[in-house]
């Protein structure tokens, strides 16, 4: 089993997003010819069927949709860190976007509820990739 | 047309166990042997072949060991625990539509072995659609179905008592079962509260087992059926589904999470069937973990979204209930291979020999993961 953790491989598509997320910002790719947004990013409009894409910043203001506590057994980087709680959680300003990011519990997981008001934040993970990550927004 | 045109006409295993001192292949010929001899059908026959794309024993290598003839078709269906219910619909339709007379479908599959689950190879750099989650720490398929049963708990009001009740029915009937892992372990609330958790909400007995074995099945033309000892299990009505936005195993990105691409296969399934949901007698739902056997009652209509847990907690799963699902213990407590004892057990109930028989059971669905692509079937008695 690897040893660190898994880093997501950059591509044409999410290369912005990745640079973005280096520099703490959320970025939404959307269409460029119908401007419907998409998430996770991809090579093609879903609605129009454009290539042409632009990238929006994003308040990062969220809404807890569901979490989960991971337990053993886990990838090593993983179970080192157990128990930690992983969430999905909706934009507040794009319905039926959701994104995956660990959520910050300062060691009290009985505190994470659904329907949390969060707001992003970053985990630097290397030079070219930080990962999105949730804290409370109150 | 694909209805009635075809069956299965042979079921056929190997032992189950957490570790078999074999190979895939060598239990994969071992089923399938199983299976031709149940059939009453000579191995040079067959002409057709179905498997997974995750199974890993060729198709000349099959075919080379058990001694078959020409082979004029073979297909492969994706997305493991979707593709069980999408192989045989595959060779069912090459067999309506003359293409090949006998076909068979067939898992081997060591997976008691830690070091198989496939999670565990997770690579360095992830590039496919898992980049979106498994950095975060949701690796396993255990956390990607624990995000929607706690969201689907909340919506509903369920507790973790709730849930239980599916471990625990499965249980009971594993108990009746020779064959199943565990047969002399029982389960009560008490043990399924007290178990570590997996990935909270769902625990140790929230999951499926891990296990080595093996399991085949044989098709065939109806003309070659009525000629068989064994009563015929008709494919009467068959489906693969996948919805709008689906991403594998983190379907979390449409415009309702839990609504899974089982609403798809259910919706045609049952357009296609002469049979509506009330009518059928006992159900094989796919369970790699215990919150896709509500999940997926719901979307194959038996009750309305939100109901299932509170009916599963009244009984309706159990021998005695509308309708008894997975008796043969499922793959919470049978055996887990990629739903593929699912199948042989709606056989068995078609022809009533199930170790919990429903009575004069003439209408069984079988169904496919509910959080991938998937696939069902519904057989049909004479």
């Amino acid at each position: 089993m690897i040893e660190t953790i898994p880093i997501p491989g950059i591509e044409d598509f999410d290369k912005v997003y990745w640079e973005n997320c280096s520099k703490n910002k959320l970025t939404i790719q959307h269409c460029g010819d119908c401007n419907e947004p998409r998430f996770p990013p991809r090579h093609m409009c879903p609605i129009c069927q454009s290539i042409s894409h632009d990238w929006k910043e994003d308040s990062g203001d969220a809404v807890l949709w569901s979490f989960v506590i991971p337990r053993p057994p886990l990838l090593p980087v993983f179970e080192k860190q157990s128990p930690y709680a992983v969430g999905l959680v909706e934009l507040v300003e794009y319905k039926n976007i959701r994104i995956i990011g660990q959520i910050q519990t300062n060691s009290n997981l009985d505190s994470i509820k659904i329907g949390d008001k969060l707001k992003i934040d970053f985990k630097k993970i290397n030079n070219k990739i930080s990962l999105p990550y949730w804290v409370k927004n109150n | 047309m694909l209805k009635d045109k075809t069956a299965i006409v042979g079921i056929g295993q190997t032992e189950f166990s957490k570790s078999i001192d074999s190979t895939e292949l060598n239990l994969a010929c071992k089923a399938i042997k199983n299976a031709l001899d149940d059939a009453g059908i000579s191995p040079d026959q067959v002409d057709a072949l179905g498997s997974f794309t995750y199974e890993e024993t060729p198709e000349f290598e099959i075919a080379r060991n058990l001694g078959f003839g020409n082979l004029t078709y073979w297909s492969q269906a994706p997305y493991g625990g979707g593709a069980s219910c999408a192989a045989i619909g595959q060779v069912a339709m090459a067999i309506a539509s003359g293409i090949a007379n006998v076909g068979v479908v067939w898992r081997s599959r060591k997976r008691g072995d830690p070091s198989s689950r496939m999670w565990s190879h997770t690579d360095e750099r992830i590039f496919d659609h898992w980049k979106w989650s498994r950095p975060s720490g949701l690796v396993r398929p255990v956390d990607e179905s624990s995000m929607l049963i706690r969201r689907y708990m909340h919506q509903y009001d369920y507790s973790r008592e709730s849930l239980g009740a599916v471990a625990i029915s499965l249980r009971k009937y594993a108990n009746s079962n020779d064959e199943a892992l565990m047969q002399h372990k029982s389960l009560n609330l008490d043990d399924y509260m007290e178990a570590r958790m997996i990935s909270d909400p769902l625990c140790l007995f929230d999951n499926c087992l891990e296990s080595d074995g093996a399991i085949a099945i044989i098709i065939t033309n109806m003309d070659i059926a009525k000629k068989l000892q064994n009563k015929p299990a008709i494919i009467h009505a068959y489906s693969q589904g996948m919805n709008k936005e689906h991403q594998l195993m983190t379907h979390y990105h449409g415009a309702d999470p839990l609504e899974s691409s089982s609403y798809v296969t259910a919706t045609n399934l049952w357009n296609l069937s002469d049979h509506s949901p009330k009518e059928i007698d006992v159900a094989q739902i796919y369970d790699a973990f215990s919150p896709m056997i509500p999940f997926s009652l719901e979307a194959y209509n038996f009750c309305s979204k939100g109901e299932a847990l509170k009916l599963i907690n009244e009984g309706l799963i159990n021998i005695d209930g509308e309708l008894p699902v997975n008796t043969s213990g499922g793959s919470l407590s049978e055996v887990y291979l990629h739903g593929m004892n699912l199948v042989t057990e709606a056989v068995r109930q078609i022809r009533g020999s199930a170790t919990s028989q429903v009575n004069n059971a003439k209408l069984a669905l079988v169904t496919t993961c509910d959080a991938t692509p998937n696939a069902a079937i519904l057989l049909k008695g004479e």
